[in-house]
Parts: C-alpha cells; structure tokens; sequence
C-alpha cells in the first residue's frame, strides 16, 4: 500500500508535510505525510521503523532535514506556544538525580512560567491523577520501574496538554496500573485531545486505538481506522469467522462463488472464510441464510486487528 | 528590525520567571550532585591556611607585605589561571553536556521557553555557583594567609589595606569566573568533548602576553591582569611577560570584560536555540 497524501490542513490536526529526517546517512523517516486528527492513535511498527523519530520530530526535539510540522496549527519551531498544547512522555527512563518525584514535577512547572501556588496544584493535581502523591516525596531514584513510569507520564500531563505523545507508556507496569491508564488514555481520546501511543503490545494496541499508523523501515505503511486500512490491504483475502448450525452446509454453497478463496471447519459450529470480496461475501451469506434457513449466531471479521494487518504489511520476522 | 516598543512589548517577566525557575533548578541539581570543583576550590584554602599554620610555629621569617605579595602570587598562578579556570570548565561544560549524558536534557527542551532562557538560567545558576564558590574562596584565602600575624594581621585587615585588597581580589575573581563561564559554556555546546577546547583555551589564554594588540583583547586574562591590587614581583625571563602583557586600566578592563562575556553568552544563546536533543540511540 502506498502511504496516503492526505491535505496539510491545520486545524486541530497534527501535520506532517512531506517530512523526512536522516542520522547522517542512515533513514529516520522519510516523506511523511500525515494528518492526525484528535483520539488515540496508536503507531506501530518494528524496532527501528521510525515510531520515536515521529515523535520526537512532532514535539519538535529533533527537526526535519525536509517538510514541515504542525501540532493544531503551530509550527513544531515555536517552543513557547508549541508546549502549552503538547506533553511527551519519552520512552527514556532517566530523571535529574537528586530530586524527589515532587520536585521533579513542581520545578519544571516553575520552568513552565506557573506561579508556585499554580504550580504546586498542578503537581498535586496530576500525582494524584497517577495515583503517586503519597510516594512523590521520595526520591525517584529509589522508585520502581513503575512508579518511574508513572511519575513520567504524570509530569508529562501536568500542565493539562491538549496533546499527548506517550512513547511506550504502559512499559513496565502491572496489569491493573495498565488498564487504568488505558482509560484514562480513552478519558482523554473522548474529550477530543490527540493522544499518539507508541506500543508494542499489539492487542494492546487494537484495545484502545481510534486508528493506527503503520511504520516500517522509516515509511508510512499504512494509516487510518483498522478496519479501512485492513480493507485496503487488497492482496490477502479477508478472514471472516461464521458460527451456525451447520457449517458445512454454509461451506458447500460458499466454494461455488469465485470470490471465497479457503473454507475451514474450525468446530462443529465455526466455519472461517477467507474471501478476496467481503461486500459479495456478505450478500451471498444472506442468500444462503434465506435459501437454507440457518441458525447464524455470529459473523465476524477474523483479521480485522492490528496483528493481522501488522503481519500482513510488515511480516512475520520484524519485531515490534 | 526590532525597535524598542517591540523590545518593550516581549514578555520579560515571563522569561525572568522561567530563568530563575532554571536556575533554581540547576542549583538545587549542583549542589547535591557535582561536588568536584569544592575541591579545586579548597586548593587555595589549603595552601594559605597551611602557610599560615606553618608560618606561626616560627619557622619562616614573613611579613605582612611579604605575605601579600606572596598571595598576589597565588592568585594568578594558582586561583585565576587553575583553580578558576578549570574550575569553571567543570562546571559550565556540563552545563548542557551533563544533561545530555544523563539523559535529561528533554525535560527542558519540553517546556514553553525559549532556549536563550535556558541558556541564561543556567549560566545564572552556574554563575551563582562559581562566585560562591570561587570568589569566596579567593577572599577566604586572603584572610587566612596574614592570620598568623594575630592582632598585626587584624590591624591591617581593617585599619591597612587588606580589607581594599581582599575586596579587590574578590572582584577580580568574580571577573574571572563571569568571562570563564561564558566562554566554557560556549564550548560546552559547540563540543561534544570539550577537553580539546579547554586546552585550546587554556593555550590561548597562557600565550596573551606574546599576541598582537587586537587578538590580546579576545581573552579574559588580559583584561584581569591589571586589577590584581598588588603586583607579582616578575624576575628572569618572566619579567618579559610583565613588559608584554601591558596591563589594561581598570576603568577599560571591567566593562571590556563585562561586553566579551556578554558576546560569547549571545552566542552560547543562539547555539541553544539550534540544539536537538539525541542521546545516541
């Protein structure tokens, strides 16, 4: 698939505009164009596709070598407007040593330009968001990789950004410290702010994306909701799992369309249909609904998933 | 072009909040981690001290004004050209460059400053460090090399000219670190190793005496070696040095000194601005 040419609007859009960066000579990413509209967006590719040169470029730590960005309409040059809107968490685990995870948070509100009582309760108001108030007056170097990554991520939204890039934020954590920050992640995508996560959890991933942006080899692979990018992705034919009463009698009238590639039994109840056309596939499934009078408890897309597409536009031997 | 209502009109309580906010940061990171330089800065402390005890067993004959000009001694060989000098290479290469090992630079690079502020901030928070550190510990090393004398060397702190000349070298040593600092922090973000620059600098500094008029006034000693309230008494080949080096007055020496380091810190403002944030990964 070739990567998309969207418009370089600038509203409340983050905007790529034919970008690319190079190390030297080695590729960080090249012509990117993308225009992300608020909601979690999740970016997925191999180690070394470009997920962190992405972001890093789009909070303007690093600049193109050519083409241009825009976070909601400012240029990734302007510091001083760009980081009223924009938090980055990092995925670097390293904090200034010495200082404890409340003068971490309150000094560089002070950096900010609050005032010590604005940025005293938005350091409260934050730790307390992360569920890391009563430990912040410990030092962060005697912090658990956990708590290291809460106190990140609770520095990187104190200041209560319209956009957060989060590189890796559920690394490290348990489960339940997981599932809560996957909605707080949703709280945030629903009140319309952009939230760009970077992970390599890919059911993850699936869970609480409003789209993906695939990344390999410094490209854009593909970007959109995963069920257009899936349907785009002409070459495999699609997986659809049916479950009814009788499986095999829903096998026998599908082969005779030029359109179903593969029919599996799965089970005694589940027949999986891979077809180049899902459109006709479904017409044809009424068809025979009405004809046979089955019993159809479910029909379901199988590889509608960043995983499939991920394995399908990437490949098996890359690593996320 | 920028007029003065357009200067007028920039948000300077906005960028002095964020400057103090900076250095208040970096003093609260220095003085509970880079502790090297208090050793650099002991040296003097040291020696004058150790004179000092040495000297009230009885075993050398000294005066007061031997004493003195002993101290002049110290202080340009050993405080303004080492202990100041290296000293505030420690301390204002690491300025960015300790942050970039560390790994924490982007913490600031994520805030709404500008990087010129951060830059000032710094050298604010460093400045206020070396002074403390080195300045004081010039003065201190003053006071305790005529200890030894008792009520003689109380009698010419307040009553003779130690206290004019304590407060003198002070300033001098003030001097020293302002345009050090500038300059090191200069090189601390145009290098990537700065030990190569330093001893440029160093090379630089030492071979004053011996450049043509124009290229003496691009260093911080030529403006410092007229200051010093008591001469160093320059015999042999070093009184060479003394008709070269044709020492500054004071009144030329300070502000020239104030507008080299307000050069070299414009330029260590806009190397700021241009700086990305790679940690090598």
């Amino acid at each position: 698939m070739s990567a998309h040419t969207p418009p370089p609007d600038s509203g409340a859009r983050i905007v790529f505009d034919n970008v690319s960066r190079f190390y030297g000579e080695v590729l960080g990413v090249n012509r990117v164009r993308l225009s992300i509209p608020p909601g979690i967006t999740s970016l997925v590719g191999p180690n070394g596709s470009g997920k962190t040169t992405l972001m890093n470029l789009m909070c303007g730590l690093i600049r193109p070598n050519k083409g241009t960005i825009t976070v909601n309409g400012i240029s990734t040059d302007d510091p001083e407007r760009l980081f009223h809107q924009v938090g980055y968490c990092t995925q670097v685990d390293a904090f200034p040593r010495g200082l404890s995870g409340w003068q971490f948070i309150y000094s560089y509100l002070l950096c900010h330009g609050y005032s010590p009582a604005e940025a005293h309760a938005r350091a409260e108001a934050s730790l307390r968001k992360l569920d890391m108030l009563e430990a912040s007056e410990r030092a962060v170097a005697g912090f658990s990789k956990g708590m290291r990554q809460r106190i990140k991520l609770a520095q990187a939204i104190s200041h209560d950004p319209r956009v957060m890039v989060l590189d890796e934020p559920l690394n490290g954590l348990d489960p339940m410290a997981r599932a809560e920050l996957i909605a707080l992640f949703r709280e945030w995508g629903a009140e319309g702010r952009h939230v760009i996560v970077s992970s390599h959890i890919l059911h993850e991933v699936d869970e609480i994306s409003d789209q993906v942006i695939l990344l390999s080899h410094g490209y854009v692979v593909a970007e959109g909701q995963i069920q257009g990018v899936r349907s785009e992705v002409s070459d495999q034919p699609m997986q659809i799992l049916v479950r009814c009463d009788r499986p095999h009698v829903l096998a026998a009238r599908l082969f005779e369309k030029d359109h179903v590639v593969e029919g599996k039994l799965q089970d005694d109840r589940t027949l999986l249909v891979r077809t180049r056309d899902a459109d006709r596939f479904y017409l044809n499934l009424n068809d025979v609904i009405l004809e046979s009078g089955l019993q159809v408890d479910t029909v379901a897309p199988h590889d509608e998933d960043v995983n499939s597409v991920y394995q399908y536009l990437i490949g098996e031997g890359s690593t996320t | 072009m920028i007029d003065a209502a357009s200067v007028k009109s920039m948000p300077w309580g906005m960028w002095t909040r964020q400057a103090l906010a900076v250095a208040r940061l970096e003093l609260l990171r220095s003085f509970r981690q880079r502790r090297g330089w208090l050793i650099l800065a002991a040296m003097p402390v040291v020696v004058t001290a150790g004179h000092s005890v040495i000297a009230s067993t009885g075993h050398w004959s000294c005066s007061i004004g031997l004493d003195t000009r002993v101290f002049a001694a110290i202080f340009q060989f050993l405080i303004l050209r080492f202990v100041i000098f290296f000293g505030c290479a420690g301390i204002f290469t690491t300025a960015f460059r300790g942050d970039t090992s560390e790994k924490t630079l982007h913490y600031y690079f994520l805030t709404p400053m500008r990087r010129e502020v951060l830059a000032a901030g710094k050298y604010l928070a460093y400045e206020a460090t070396a002074l403390i550190v080195f300045a004081g510990g010039a003065a201190l090393s003053y006071f305790l090399i005529t200890l030894h004398f008792g009520a003689a060397h109380w009698e010419h702190m307040l009553r003779g000219t130690g206290l004019y000349e304590m407060a003198w070298y002070t300033l001098v040593a003030a001097l020293a670190c302002i345009g050090y600092g500038a300059i090191f922090l200069l090189v601390g973000l145009w290098y990537k190793n700065p030990m190569i620059a330093v001893a440029a600098v160093m090379v630089w500094e030492n071979i004053n005496p011996f450049l043509p008029t124009l290229l003496k006034r691009f260093s911080v000693i030529f403006y410092l070696k007229g200051l010093s309230p008591v001469d160093v008494p320059m015999t042999g080949s070093l009184s060479l040095i003394e008709v070269l080096s044709n020492p500054t007055p004071a009144y030329l020496a300070i502000p020239g000194l104030l507008i080299l380091s307000t050069v070299v810190l414009f330029l260590a403002c806009r190397s700021a601005r241009d700086m990305e944030v790679s940690y090598g990964e």
